[in-house]
């Protein structure tokens, strides 16, 4: 399913790499022991190493290395025992050192891969070059006051995961796909919350276009800090048509670095990043070598939770559920483990259709989240149990859910309760057959002379005099000898 | 490596410090001198020597995830040039 | 009463404890002498209320029996080491009026062992240079005067030029010093005081205005060896808010001068005769090795062979580093700022105008050395050429247990003998180097006057941590080379 593009000279591809920055979930800062917590007043979770005094030195965070090691394994990667801090020295505003310090030539995290799962259920692998971990810098205000930038140093000094692919996309939709796994990787392992919104997982995508069967790259552009999913597929998009017109005209594409104004939906090249960078990388002195021990990483290792991609693989060999379901209850923990608690004990199949159903329609409806669900797993496992012993028909279910969702109560007290309990005496639906068939001469007659579609409409009205409750099935076999004979 | 004056003037812009046409020429001829004595260096042979960027002769501590300081923000801006409702201030910076 | 000013820290401390005094007594004396030799412009600021306070709390802690180790004895900090709620410029005008809201360890440990401070000690701009006349705040004047032209006023080194003019001329009994490239150790030389560079990572450098990360160390700078060591005592120590601080207790150096080095093996490196140099520092140097023969120690010749480019070496590392950490000097936090129409107008023109010609020069260089292109052929060959400086000393200790070299190629230079060849004047630190590259401990001693009337200085550089041995074979010279000349009114 490649995804080409149609130019006036020919068909082109792109060319995408993603280096997504990651915030660490952790209490501090990676060098400082001020909280990393969003949405504080301005200032108030700065030191005075992230506001970077005179003479102020960072000292690291272990839980920062071990995020970042933790990450490294769920993404199947070469972890570097001895990695280096180095300083990336640039002026801005919200850079209070004058310099990031972040990892260049020695990273912690080398070579790993991510397994992209498509939607027609097959899988694409796709490269990744690198984790290092590096300081966040603080946030500038540009629209408090006509003439000045306010700076907040909240932000200063947060651990921040780099997360560097390969150039292996191909598409949008790839680059799309490539977030969410990821986000769903990071979210399995803990080590980041991958809320794009509030900035705790940002963006950016290297995006460069090729003539069909070509094999070099051409420049690249960078557009920075895309805050969703959707926006980073609508800047590659557009970013690819530029480019393609661009070549198209004559013209050639300069390496930059771009915005994406979400607004108009395009990019634009950034004023504040124009002149040519020199980041003069050095180790920094103030830290020393970062080395690790293999038995360090080993317990990581050892303490890893299940990845989605090995409980996407279980639940197809367990449960017998197909790729496309599998991917989507795999996706988040959670929702996989709200399945595994329904369908534990319970054919699997009629608990996977449960979960995927109505219960992720009543999420919808009403927006709640699986955090702090509107029906609890155990429940929904007792009213899977309800129709195998013959309690609720599959139709009295589907009411008794619907209660469930609105009273919380659980499936048994709401049989009780409103007496749904279904009608299996054989006596009682024998009785309601009779009279419908007596208060319905000329149709019986009709069904006897070959109109037996008629018989649904029999059913219809047996179910309809037992408010639902009769047994389906002894219903339309009962039905079918009284009026056939 | 001498250097001329565009190529002070690309450092000193690297380095945000201004500098005035005048000096340039007085800077580009210091700077080339220094640069000169220590080229010095290029005699040596250093093949096979790992770079060495500390004496010191540890690996890297390590301190506990827990938050041990922030909450002064009046000591964080007390020195501050310019700040404004809890925020330091700069010249708008356009992006 | 005795001459207050005149004692050691260590005849004061006894002298305290034995109640001769009070620490307001001594701390009063040294007030009249600062402002008695304002005129040598030691002191970028004074804080004599604060001190005559602290002396106060002293006296109360003596009486009640908690005194510390340093406990009433006035001293002075260099104006690099930051000081909550007073002034700290690192003698830079882009620093002036910073009052830092934290205390910097080494300080923040002296007072904690009951040390008096009586203010903020002039310095070379940011530490950069070997003549305190970088100060933004003006130079300091050597008080020694050379016998021949006593009008003549002289530099007392860099950059702890303050600390070592205070403690020469009798204002502080001690004071701290930083050193980066020698900075302690050349000025106590030109200044006929002691002073030592203890091993890097011993003393921590949290608070210490940074000016090349991988080098400098703080150390004490004081009228004795003894008074080094109860110094050290004080400073030294790990630091867990400094990642290049080892977790090694500090021990007794005091307990180190035994003042038996017999059997010692005393390293007199080869190359360490440039040149130029002078033939008095020869004959000092000739005579501190017969010191230490007479006192039955072994003087064995031993090569450093990579001495030649420790100078070098030093001038793109502490550049290259010094251009990064000045980086956070841009107007936006604290310090001055110079207004622009755009931030990086605001930057260039506040460093412009907010760092002197040496420290701006040094921040280009730096700035150079690690741009696109030039890192590896500058940088990376200066860090794999420290490393064979480094192992020279490692080598030359597997036979050795301390070396002996000169502090300084001359005595102090005049405060007018303008040399604006930086390559030259950069030539003062050709000793102090290469130790300082090695991260070794390094003291320097006065051990005889030049012709001039001027003192000249020792060094002795032992191995990483083991200032004990330094300490002891200095103490071994200092009786030998019995300094008692003083400077001019003291
Ligand atoms: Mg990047
Ligand atoms: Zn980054």
């Amino acid at each position: 399913m490649a995804y080409i593009i149609q130019g006036e000279t020919g068909d082109w591809e792109i060319v995408i790499g993603l280096e997504v920055h990651a915030q660490v979930i952790s209490k501090a800062k990676l060098f400082s022991g001020a909280a990393t917590e969003f949405g504080a007043e301005p200032n108030t979770q700065v030191s005075f190493v992230d506001a970077a005094m005179p003479g102020m030195l960072p000292v690291i965070n272990e839980i920062c290395v071990e995020q970042a090691v933790r990450t490294g394994l769920g993404l199947r990667a070469k972890i570097n025992l001895t990695s280096v801090f180095a300083r990336k020295n640039y002026f801005y505003a919200d850079l209070p050192q004058g310099y990031q310090i972040s990892q260049f030539d020695q990273p912690i995290v080398g070579e790993g891969e991510l397994i992209l799962d498509l939607p027609d259920g097959s899988t694409r692998t796709v490269g990744i070059e690198r984790l290092h971990l590096e300081q966040d810098a603080g946030k500038s205000i540009h629209d408090m006051h006509p003439s000045k930038s306010f700076i907040d140093l909240n932000r200063s000094g947060v651990a921040l995961m780099e997360i560097v692919s390969k150039p292996d996309l191909r598409s949008p939709e790839e680059a799309g796909l490539y977030l969410t796994k990821l986000r769903s990787i990071l979210r399995y392992l803990g080590t980041c919350d991958g809320n794009m919104q509030e900035g705790s997982m940002r963006c950016d995508a290297n995006v460069s276009v090729r003539p069909v069967g070509a094999t070099e790259l051409r420049t690249r552009c960078e557009i920075k800090n895309v805050n969703s999913i959707r926006f980073v597929q609508q800047a590659i998009e557009y970013e690819a048509r530029r480019h393609i017109d661009v070549y198209e005209s004559g013209g050639t594409i300069r390496q930059e670095t771009r915005l994406f104004d979400s607004g108009k939906c395009e990019t634009r090249s950034m004023r504040s990043k124009e002149h040519a960078h020199d980041y003069r990388y050095f180790p920094d002195p103030d830290l020393l070598p970062l080395v690790i021990e293999q038995s360090f990483v080993d317990g990581i290792e050892a303490g890893l939770p299940e990845l989605p991609d090995d409980k996407k693989a279980r639940f197809m060999a367990e449960y017998g559920l197909n790729a496309y379901d599998a991917g989507v209850l795999v996706a988040e923990r959670i929702s996989a483990d709200f399945f595994e608690t329904v369908a534990k004990g319970r054919d699997a199949k009629i608990a996977c259709n449960w979960v995927m159903g109505d219960f992720f329609a009543a999420l919808n409806a009403t927006g709640k989240t699986i955090e702090n669900p509107p029906v609890s797993a155990a429940d929904l496992g007792a009213l899977i149990d309800l129709i195998k012993d013959g309690t609720l028909s599959g139709r009295l279910a589907k009411d008794v859910f619907a209660l469930m969702v609105e009273t919380g109560k659980a499936p048994a007290v709401l049989v009780e309760e409103k007496g749904l309990r279904q009608v299996t005496d054989t006596g009682a639906i024998e009785a309601a057959i009779d009279a419908v068939i007596a208060a319905n001469p000329d149709k019986v007659q009709q069904v006897r002379d070959g109109k037996t579609t008629l018989l649904g409409w029999f059913v219809g009205q047996v179910m309809k005099s037992t408010q639902g409750k009769a047994n389906p099935a002894m219903v339309n076999e009962m039905l079918s000898k009284k009026v056939l004979g | 490596m001498s250097l001329d004056k565009d190529a002070v003037r690309a450092i000193a812009n690297l380095a945000r410090i201004e500098v005035r046409d005048e000096e340039l020429d007085h800077l580009a001829g210091e700077l080339s001198n220094i640069l000169h004595f220590v080229e010095q260096l290029s005699e040596v042979n250093t093949d096979g020597v790992l770079p060495m960027s500390s004496v010191a002769a540890m690996t890297l501590p390590m301190r506990k995830d827990a938050v041990t300081d922030g909450g002064i923000p009046d000591l964080v801006l007390a020195n501050a040039p310019e700040a404004e409702d809890g925020f330091f201030t700069v010249p708008k910076v356009v992006e | 009463m005795t001459n207050l000013t005149n004692l050691t820290l260590a005849e004061a401390r006894d002298k305290l404890a034995k109640g001769e005094f009070t620490a307001v007594e001594l701390t009063q004396a040294h007030l009249k002498a600062m402002e008695a030799k304002r005129a040598l412009n030691a002191f970028i600021i004074e804080t004599p209320e604060l001190a005559l306070e602290e002396a106060k709390a002293s006296d109360l802690r003596r009486q009640a029996g908690t005194a510390g180790a340093m406990d009433g004895l006035p001293i002075g900090i260099k104006d690099l080491f930051c000081t909550k709620g007073v002034q700290t410029t690192a003698a830079s005008h882009i620093l002036e009026g910073f009052k830092p809201q934290y205390e910097s360890t080494v300080s923040g440990k002296l007072k904690q062992a009951g040390a008096v401070s009586l203010g903020k000690l002039n310095l070379d701009e940011f530490a950069m240079g070997s003549s305190n006349k970088t100060s933004y705040f003006g130079a300091v004047e050597n008080p020694w005067k050379r016998t021949s032209d006593p009008k003549a006023k002289l530099v007392p080194g860099g950059s702890s030029g303050g600390s070592a003019a205070a403690v020469a001329a009798r204002m502080v009994m001690a004071a701290t010093g930083t050193d980066t490239g020698g900075s302690i150790r050349q000025p106590a030389a030109f200044c006929g005081i002691t002073g030592i560079k203890p091993t890097y990572g011993r003393c921590s450098r949290w608070g210490v205005v940074a000016f090349a990360s991988s080098l400098d160390q703080a150390g004490p700078m004081a009228r004795s060896v003894r008074d080094c060591a109860i110094m050290l005592g004080a400073m030294a120590g790990f630091d867990p808010k400094d990642s290049t601080s080892v977790n090694m207790a500090a021990p007794d150096f005091e307990k180190a001068l035994t003042g038996d080095i017999r059997g010692l093996k005393v390293g007199i490196p080869r190359e360490y005769r440039p040149d130029g140099l002078s033939d008095e520092v020869t004959q000092v140097w000739e005579r501190g090795i017969e010191w230490l023969k007479a006192a039955g120690a072994t003087p064995v010749e031993i090569s450093l062979p990579h001495t030649k480019y420790a100078l070098a070496t030093y001038y793109i590392i502490a550049p290259a580093e010094c251009s990064s950490n000045l980086a956070r000097y841009d107007g936006l936090r604290y310090g001055l700022r110079v207004p622009g129409k755009t931030l990086d107008e605001m930057y260039a023109k506040t460093r412009a105008a907010g760092f002197g010609a040496e420290v701006r020069r040094r921040i280009l260089v730096g700035t150079y050395v690690l741009s696109a292109g030039y890192y590896d052929a500058y940088y990376a060959k200066a860090q794999k050429v420290r490393r064979l400086i480094a192992e020279d000393f490692r080598k030359a200790f597997e036979t050795v247990d301390v070396i002996l070299t000169p502090t300084a190629p001359t005595a102090a230079f005049g405060l007018d003998e303008t040399n604006d060849d930086p390559v030259t004047m950069w030539l003062n630190d050709v000793f102090t180097i290469p130790t300082s590259m090695a991260g070794l401990p390094g003291l320097s001693l006065p051990a005889g006057l030049s012709a001039d009337g001027l003192p000249l200085g020792l060094q002795l550089i032992g191995r990483p941590f083991d200032e004990e041995t330094v300490f002891k074979v200095a103490g071994v010279m200092e009786s030998a080379a019995n300094f008692t000349a003083v400077p001019e009114g003291v």
